[in-house]
């Protein structure tokens, strides 16, 4: 599986940092930066609940 | 449910954010049963905090305000009523009464019909006085936003701040009233309100604190709000000053939508009121979102929450709810958030906040529009405020939730520099 977030719709709420920590990172200068774009398949459910989580749903899951 | 005829019914009545997460979870935790859900607007599931936002800004068209899409709501398979009310609820013969007079049986139900705003009264039928809540409200607010020079908003809070900011955007002048001496001057102590007012203040919009709304000026069409005298017992029409404005927009809080729910003999009081699992009075039936009254027990405190995150979770909660058998529900028991986009300052809040709280100002200030402020009651850490500090900020959630000292988040603070 691969992590797709939408650049336009995201705002930085940092929400899935809170969530899936291993995949999300808000820095300092208030962008997202995705650390794992291919997160192994046990982090799905965390990954699923920062998908659902997300305050502006920019965040979505490619499958391969 | 464990006791009804599996798989049984399960409606949901309110087709937002609220009763879409109740909906999605009740099929991820492999519910098969038959779903409905009954819609007051004639649209699937969108999403709101962009109304006042990226649609009311233009930058924006509805269809990208959508929650889900087409295939994904029909992936649901859910049977859905928009553009129908319920108006009628029998708990004991388990059905909902339709605005068509149709009845609609169940063996489980959700109530997510969620919450309206206020308006003031002698505003009906005078033309651009708007509320904002619905995509029709939104939809309507923009177009005469287009056009509109001078814009009152009546109400500091998050919709008026955020309608306020996406005016500004705009080009229009604004000026915005607030009834309190400070915005959210009733949730927060006084230093918060400050920094709301000063963002405002910086984008050139007149705040006007400590004032009320005596009447409005115009035939057929609003021209301006006639502010009350000051300290006067009365007012004597006429005699207030009027801020002119071409549109007025009235934030000035929302009411749960119980009226449906009346005759029900459900128990409400502000809201539908549920126990520590958002399970109500009635069997079968669950509440979730603006509208659901629940005992948060991480908090101590009997809440209604009027948050998007709050609907999300507690409509997965509500649905679980439904779902668990005997000895099975857990509590709902959240760190609520939220957030507001306002300018160019993300303003976010976790937990809960009164106004006598214990402020303490832990990265950055006020002044540079960029902070983190705890709030201590009893010497616990009960919320966390951050403008434009979401990285840190979002630490703060797992502190709340482990019911963590004022003292040791301060210290935690103190080491996240």
């Amino acid at each position: 599986m691969r992590v797709v977030v939408d650049f336009d719709r995201c705002q930085s709420n940092a929400v899935c940092m809170d969530v899936a920590p291993e995949i999300f990172e808000v820095r300092d200068d208030n962008f997202l930066y995705i650390l794992d774009e291919k997160p192994p398949e046990a982090l799905r459910p965390k990954l699923e609940e920062a998908v659902r989580r997300c305050p502006t749903q920019a965040i979505s899951i490619e499958e391969d | 449910m464990a006791s009804a005829a599996p798989p049984g019914r399960v409606v949901v009545v309110g087709a937002s954010l609220a009763g879409l997460s109740a909906l999605e979870t009740l099929r991820q935790e492999g519910y098969e049963g038959e779903l409905v859900a009954v819609g007051a607007e004639p649209d699937l599931p969108y999403d709101r905090p962009p109304l006042s936002k990226q649609v009311l800004q233009g930058q924006w068209e509805p269809d990208k305000a959508m929650l889900r899409g087409q295939p994904e709501y029909d992936g649901l398979g859910v049977t859905w009523h928009l553009g129908r009310r319920a108006t009628a609820l029998d708990p004991a013969a388990r059905a909902v009464t339709l605005d068509d007079g149709e009845p609609l049986s169940y063996d489980g139900l959700v109530i997510a019909t969620g919450a309206t705003p206020r308006r003031i009264a002698g505003t009906e039928g005078l033309a651009g006085v708007h509320v904002l809540r619905t995509l029709a409200d939104c939809l309507a607010l923009r177009a005469e936003l287009e056009a509109a020079s001078r814009v009152c908003v009546v109400g500091a809070g998050f919709i008026g701040a955020e309608v306020a900011a996406s005016a500004r955007l705009r080009g229009v002048e604004v000026t915005m009233l607030e009834a309190l001496p400070a915005p959210l001057a009733r949730a927060f102590p006084a230093e918060m309100g400050a920094a709301c007012a000063a963002l405002h203040h910086d984008h050139g919009v007149d705040l006007r604190c400590g004032v009320t709304v005596a009447g409005f000026e115009g035939d057929g069409r609003v021209t301006g709000v006639r502010l009350g005298v000051p300290g006067g017992s009365g007012v004597s029409p006429g005699q207030g000053e009027v801020v002119e404005a071409d549109v007025v927009v009235v934030g000035i809080g929302v009411v749960p939508e119980t009226g449906w729910l009346e005759s029900s003999g459900i128990t409400l009081d502000n809201g539908v009121v549920c126990d520590a699992t958002c399970a109500t009075s009635a069997p079968g039936v669950v509440a979730a979102g603006d509208i659901a009254r629940w005992p948060n027990n991480l908090f101590g405190e009997t809440m209604r929450v009027e948050h998007w995150s709050n609907a999300v979770e507690q409509g997965a909660a509500a649905a679980r709810r439904l779902l668990a058998g005997p000895g099975e529900a857990v509590d709902f028991a959240p760190v609520p958030y939220f957030w507001s986009d306002q300018y160019d300052a993300k303003i976010q809040f976790l937990g809960r906040c009164c106004p006598t709280d214990e402020v303490r100002i832990v990265d950055g200030s006020v002044e540079e529009r960029r902070f983190v402020a705890l709030f201590g009651r009893d010497g616990r850490l009960v919320g966390a405020l951050a403008f434009s500090r979401p990285r840190l900020l979002m630490a703060y959630r797992k502190l709340l939730a482990a019911k963590t000292s004022f003292e040791d988040a301060v210290a935690h603070a103190a080491q996240a520099k």
